[in-house]
C-alpha cells in the first residue's frame, strides 16, 4: 500500500479583507466576494516566503509522525515563488530534517506543482527505490496591485509524507493531463505574472480538471457518489463548486476543503492544503478525489481512501488548517504593502 | 611597578566635527597634551591610540601609525598601536600607557583615544556600533545595541520596579553639567518629560537615554610618579588601573541587572588604590544608555542594587551632592565618540583634580574614578586618579 | 557576498542546535567548543544538543531604530529567550503585537528568513519566536 503517512499545513497569521483591497482601487468593497468568492486571503508577514512556509507546513507534518532524515529518500517542492530563481528550496528542507540521501528537486507548474511534487513522490515510493520521500506545495503568490490577482494570491502551503508504511490515506491511482494552454504565465525577470484574463476559465480550468476527473473516474470504475469529499483546485471560491457541479459532485462533498474563500489562492499549495483540510477529519474508509490545475496548463487527478491507520494517528499533535485559518491578524492594504516588499525600496 | 601619573592632557570638543578628519581630531587632541605637559613630541617614547573601529567608519585601520606620522614624529621610529576594546578603547590604551610605564619598559607615553563616527549616515554606524555585541549570535538575530541595552533596562524595572521617570534622572543631570562645560557636544539643559516624550529607539530607551554619535579625541601623557614633578607642578597620579571582562553576549549571562565586569573591575582598583567608593570625591561613569550608568553606580559600590535612581532623585549626584556624577556630562551630554570616551573621562578628572574645570568644578575634588565599559558592559576598565 | 559565514553555522540556525558539556551537563546556545565551566576537561568532548524550541521571554525590547537589512521590518520586538533546557537565546518574536509582550510570555521557535545579503545575494534563514498558544 503506498500513501500519505503523515501531513501538515502552515497559512500564515495575517490576513487581508478584500473588501480593504477593493477599497484602494476604487471597487465596490461588496464585490470580490460575490464574484469571486473570496472573503480575506493570506497575506505572508514580511519575513515569510515559500521555503519558511515549506518548513512549517513540514514541521507540522513531522509532529504528527516523526520520520527520521535518514529515512527520507525524496524530497520534491512545488512553488511558483521558490525563493530563488537558481538555488533549490529541496535542498533547504533537506538541510532541515537531515535527510543528506535523499534525491531532492524543485518543481514549478503554476498552481499545480504541490501535487505534482506528490505524483514523483508516489512513483518512487511505488517503484521500490525509497521507503519516504517529501512532497511540498508552497507559495507566497503575488498579484499586481490592482489586477484581479490582488484579491485572490495568497500564501500557504503542506507537506505530505508518502511511504509505503503506516499509511493513513492510500493512493489507489493517480492520473494527469496536459496541453500547451497558456492561460497565465510570468517571464523571466518580471515581477507579476500576466494571465488571460476570462481565457483562464473555460480552455484552461474547466477543461482540464474535468478531463482529469473524468478519466481517473473511468479508470477507476467510479462516479461522483463514491467519494465523500472532493477537492478541486480553488483559483476563487466559485470554479471548484462549479466544476464540481458539471462533474455530479454536491456543494457538500467540496466543502470541507474549499479554503479559498477564507484564505485566498495559494497556487501549489492550493489543492494539497484542501485536501489536508479533509484529511484533518476524515475517518477510515472515507474516500477522496482531489484535482489540481496548474496553468499552462494541466491536471493532476488522486484517487484516495482512508485507511484504519488515522484513528491510531496524532493528528491534534499539529494544528487543523480550519483552527488554523480562524486564527487571523487583519492588516489594511498599507501594511500588506509592506509586508509583501511593494514599497519602492531606494536603496 | 612603578607609580605611574599623568603630566599632561588635552582634548578635543567633542560633537559634530564636519571639517575635521580622523588625523585631525587626534593630533589636535595629542598636541594639546604634549603641550600641556610640558614636552615635545619628540620627548613620546610610545603611543596607545584607544580606537573602536576607524578601519569601519572611515575606512582607516592602522590607527597607531597614522597618529605617529600626522602627529609629526614618524622619523622618531616609535612604536605607535591601537587599542581596541569597543566602548572602552580608551581606556583599555590608557590601561596599555600604565603598564608600560608602571613596567619600566618606556618612561614617557602619549595615550590618545580617538573616534570619526559623523562621516556615515545613522542606519551605518548603528551597525558598526552593533559589532561590540555578538555579532553572529545577537546583532545578526536583529539586535542593536540600544536594543540590547533596552532589555537590560526592561529586566531591570522588572525587578525593582523601576519607572521610566527615574531612569531619565541619569539623562537630565548629565545634561545638566553639560551645559557648563564649553568642550559637551550638548550644553542645554532637559526635562525628564523632555526624557520621557523623545522619539523612541528601543522600548523603554528614548533617544535621550542614548548617547548621541559624536566625533572627537582626547589624550594624556604618562611618566613615572617619581619623574612627574619634573614636568609639571600638578600631576595626577593614576593609583588603579583595573580591566574585567564577562560573557560578549546578553543571553550568556547569570544576569542582566548587574555587571559582574564591573563589579570585578571596581573591586580590583579600590583594592589597588587602597580606597573605598566612600573616599571618591566624583565619578565620571559610562552613560552609552541611562541603564549602563545607573548599574555602574550600584556595581562599583555607591549604591544597593535596585537604588541608584534613589541617589539621583535626592540630588547626590549632583556638583555639590556627595557623589558629584559626571561632571563632565558624561557620555550623553559631553559626547561619546566611542575610542576618546574612556580617555576623555580621565582628562575630565585631571581637570577636576588640578582644580581647572571651571563652572564645573566639584570644591575640593581629591580622588577621582573614571568608569569605562566596552559592550554591554562586557568589558569594564576602572580608572581611580588622586592628586599627589 | 557574504557566503560561508552564514553557510558554516546554517544546522545550529535551522534546527536550534547547541552542545552540551558531557562533564558538567550544561547545555549552551549558541555552540561552544569549550565549557566555561569545565574548561580543559571539556575540549574535544562537546556534544550536538537538540532544544526544543520552547522558552519564555527572559527580556524584550520593541526596536524602532532604522537598522540596516532591518528597516521595513520596524517596529519589531527583539526578545532574550530562556529556554527548558537552560541556554537563554536572542531571537525576533514575530506575528504580535508589540503592546502583547510580556516578561514570561512563553514562546516557541519559528522558521523564518533572518537577513539577506542585498537584493542579489544569500537568504539567511534561521529562528524567530512566536506566542506560543
Amino acid at each position: 500500500m503506498v500513501g500519505i503517512v503523515t501531513y501538515g499545513s502552515y497559512v500564515p497569521l495575517y490576513r487581508i479583507k478584500t473588501a480593504e483591497i477593493a477599497r484602494i482601487w476604487g471597487d465596490e468593497p461588496s464585490h470580490p466576494e460575490k464574484g469571486l468568492g473570496i472573503k480575506s486571503k493570506t497575506v505572508p508577514a514580511y519575513d515569510e516566503d515559500a521555503a519558511t512556509i515549506a518548513v512549517e507546513a513540514l514541521r507540522n507534518a513531522l509532529r504528527r509522525k516523526n520520520i527520521p532524515g535518514e529515512r527520507i529518500g525524496a524530497i520534491f517542492v512545488g512553488s511558483e515563488s521558490h525563493p530563488y530563481a537558481v538555488k533549490p528550496t529541496a535542498s533547504l528542507i533537506a538541510e532541515v530534517v537531515g535527510a543528506y540521501n535523499a534525491h531532492a528537486a524543485d518543481l514549478e507548474f503554476a498552481c499545480k506543482a504541490g501535487t505534482a511534487a506528490m505524483q514523483n513522490v508516489y512513483a518512487m515510493v511505488k517503484a521500490g527505490m525509497i521507503d519516504y520521500g517529501i512532497a511540498i506545495g508552497t507559495d507566497t503568490s503575488q498579484g499586481q496591485p490592482g489586477d484581479a490577482l490582488d484579491y485572490s494570491a495568497s500564501a500557504g502551503g503542506t507537506a505530505y509524507i508518502i511511504g509505503k508504511d503506516e499509511v493513513i490515506a492510500e493512493i489507489n491511482h493517480t492520473i494527469s493531463f496536459v496541453t500547451d494552454t497558456p492561460d497565465f504565465w510570468r517571464r523571466e525577470g518580471q515581477r507579476y505574472p500576466s494571465h488571460g484574463g476570462r481565457f483562464t476559465g473555460e480552455p484552461a480550468y474547466f477543461k482540464h480538471v474535468m478531463t482529469a476527473a473524468k478519466r481517473l473516474m473511468e479508470e477507476m470504475g467510479t462516479g461522483p457518489k463514491d467519494y465523500d469529499y472532493a477537492v478541486f483546485h480553488q483559483p476563487n471560491g466559485k470554479f471548484p463548486l462549479r466544476v464540481g457541479k458539471r462533474l455530479g459532485f454536491t456543494k457538500e462533498q467540496i466543502e470541507q476543503g474549499l479554503l479559498t474563500p477564507y484564505i485566498g489562492n495559494t497556487y501549489s499549495g492550493a489543492t494539497p492544503t484542501g485536501l489536508s483540510a479533509v484529511l484533518d477529519v476524515a475517518k477510515p474508509g472515507d474516500r477522496i478525489i482531489a484535482v489540481s490545475f496548474g496553468s499552462g496548463a494541466g491536471s493532476d487527478a488522486f484517487d484516495i481512501t482512508v485507511t484504519d491507520e488515522i484513528e491510531k494517528f496524532n493528528r491534534d499533535a499539529a494544528p487543523k488548517i480550519w483552527d488554523q485559518i480562524k486564527r487571523a491578524k487583519y492588516i489594511d492594504y498599507a501594511q500588506y504593502l509592506k509586508f509583501r516588499r511593494m514599497i519602492v525600496e531606494v536603496d | 611597578m612603578r607609580e605611574v601619573a599623568i603630566i599632561g592632557a588635552g582634548e578635543t570638543k567633542y560633537g559634530e566635527h564636519w571639517d575635521k578628519s580622523l588625523r585631525d581630531l587626534v593630533v589636535e587632541a595629542g598636541l594639546k597634551a604634549v603641550e600641556d605637559a610640558n614636552i615635545t613630541a619628540d620627548d613620546v617614547q610610545a603611543i596607545f591610540g584607544g580606537n573602536m573601529s576607524a578601519g569601519s567608519f572611515v575606512g582607516q585601520d592602522h590607527v597607531g601609525a597614522l597618529i605617529a606620522d600626522f602627529a609629526g614624529v614618524a622619523d622618531k621610529k616609535i612604536p605607535a598601536m591601537r587599542i581596541e576594546s569597543a566602548c572602552a578603547s580608551g581606556a583599555a590604551a590608557l590601561h596599555a600607557g600604565y603598564m608600560a610605564i608602571a613596567s619600566g619598559m618606556y618612561d614617557i607615553v602619549l595615550v590618545g583615544g580617538v573616534e570619526k563616527m559623523t562621516d556615515l549616515p545613522g542606519d551605518m554606524v548603528t551597525d558598526i556600533l552593533a559589532g561590540a555585541a555578538d555579532r553572529e549570535w545577537e546583532v545578526f538575530l536583529g539586535a542593536t545595541f540600544p536594543a540590547l541595552a533596552a532589555m537590560m533596562a526592561r529586566r531591570y524595572m522588572h525587578e525593582f520596579g523601576m519607572t521610566k521617570e527615574q531612569m531619565a534622572l541619569f539623562p537630565v543631570i548629565a545634561h545638566k553639567h553639560g551645559a557648563l562645560n564649553p568642550d559637551a557636544h550638548f550644553q542645554r539643559e532637559i526635562t525628564v518629560d523632555a526624557v520621557l516624550k523623545a522619539p523612541m529607539v528601543a522600548d523603554p530607551l528614548t533617544i535621550m537615554n542614548c548617547s548621541p554619535v559624536s566625533d572627537g579625541s582626547a589624550a594624556v601623557v604618562l611618566t613615572s610618579a617619581d619623574m612627574a614633578r619634573k614636568y609639571t607642578d600638578s600631576p595626577i597620579k593614576i593609583s588603579a588601573s583595573a580591566f574585567a571582562n564577562e560573557y560578549i553576549s546578553l543571553h550568556s549571562r547569570e544576569s542582566l541587572i548587574r555587571s559582574v565586569s564591573t563589579i570585578e573591575a571596581g573591586r580590583k582598583a579600590y583594592k589597588m588604590a587602597k580606597k573605598e567608593p566612600k573616599d571618591i570625591d566624583l565619578v565620571e561613569i559610562h552613560d552609552a544608555f541611562s541603564i549602563i550608568a545607573i548599574e555602574g553606580i550600584e556595581d562599583l559600590g555607591f549604591a544597593k542594587k535596585g537604588e541608584a535612581w534613589k541617589l539621583a532623585e535626592e540630588g547626590q549626584l549632583n556638583l555639590d551632592g556627595s557623589l558629584p556624577y559626571n561632571p563632565s556630562g558624561g557620555l550623553k551630554a559631553k559626547g561619546h565618540p566611542v575610542g576618546a570616551t574612556g580617555v576623555g573621562q580621565v582628562v575630565e578628572i585631571v581637570k577636576q583634580l588640578r582644580n581647572e574645570a571651571g563652572k564645573r568644578q566639584v570644591d575640593g575634588a581629591e580622588v577621582g574614578l573614571a568608569h569605562n565599559v566596552g559592550g554591554t558592559m562586557t568589558s569594564s576598565i576602572v580608572h581611580i586618579l588622586e592628586v599627589m | 557576498m557574504v557566503v560561508p559565514r552564514f553557510w558554516r553555522e546554517r544546522r545550529y540556525r535551522y534546527s536550534l542546535i547547541g552542545t552540551r558539556c558531557p562533564v558538567c551537563g550544561t547545555v549552551y546556545f549558541p555552540p561552544r567548543n569549550v565549557c566555561p565551566k569545565c574548561g580543559r576537561e571539556s575540549v574535544g568532548k562537546m556534544e550536538e544538543f537538540q532544544l526544543s524550541g520552547k522558552g519564555e521571554v527572559y527580556s524584550y525590547t520593541v526596536v524602532h531604530q532604522n537598522v540596516l537589512g532591518y528597516k521595513y521590518q520596524k517596529p519589531y520586538v527583539m526578545a532574550i529567550v530562556q529556554t527548558p533546557e537552560g541556554p537563554r537565546i536572542t531571537g525576533q518574536i514575530v506575528d504580535i503585537d508589540p503592546e502583547e509582550v510580556h516578561i514570561g510570555m512563553p514562546v516557541r521557535a519559528v522558521f523564518r528568513r533572518i537577513a539577506e545579503d542585498g537584493k542579489a545575494g544569500i537568504i539567511q534563514y534561521g529562528y524567530k519566536f512566536v506566542k506560543d498558544e
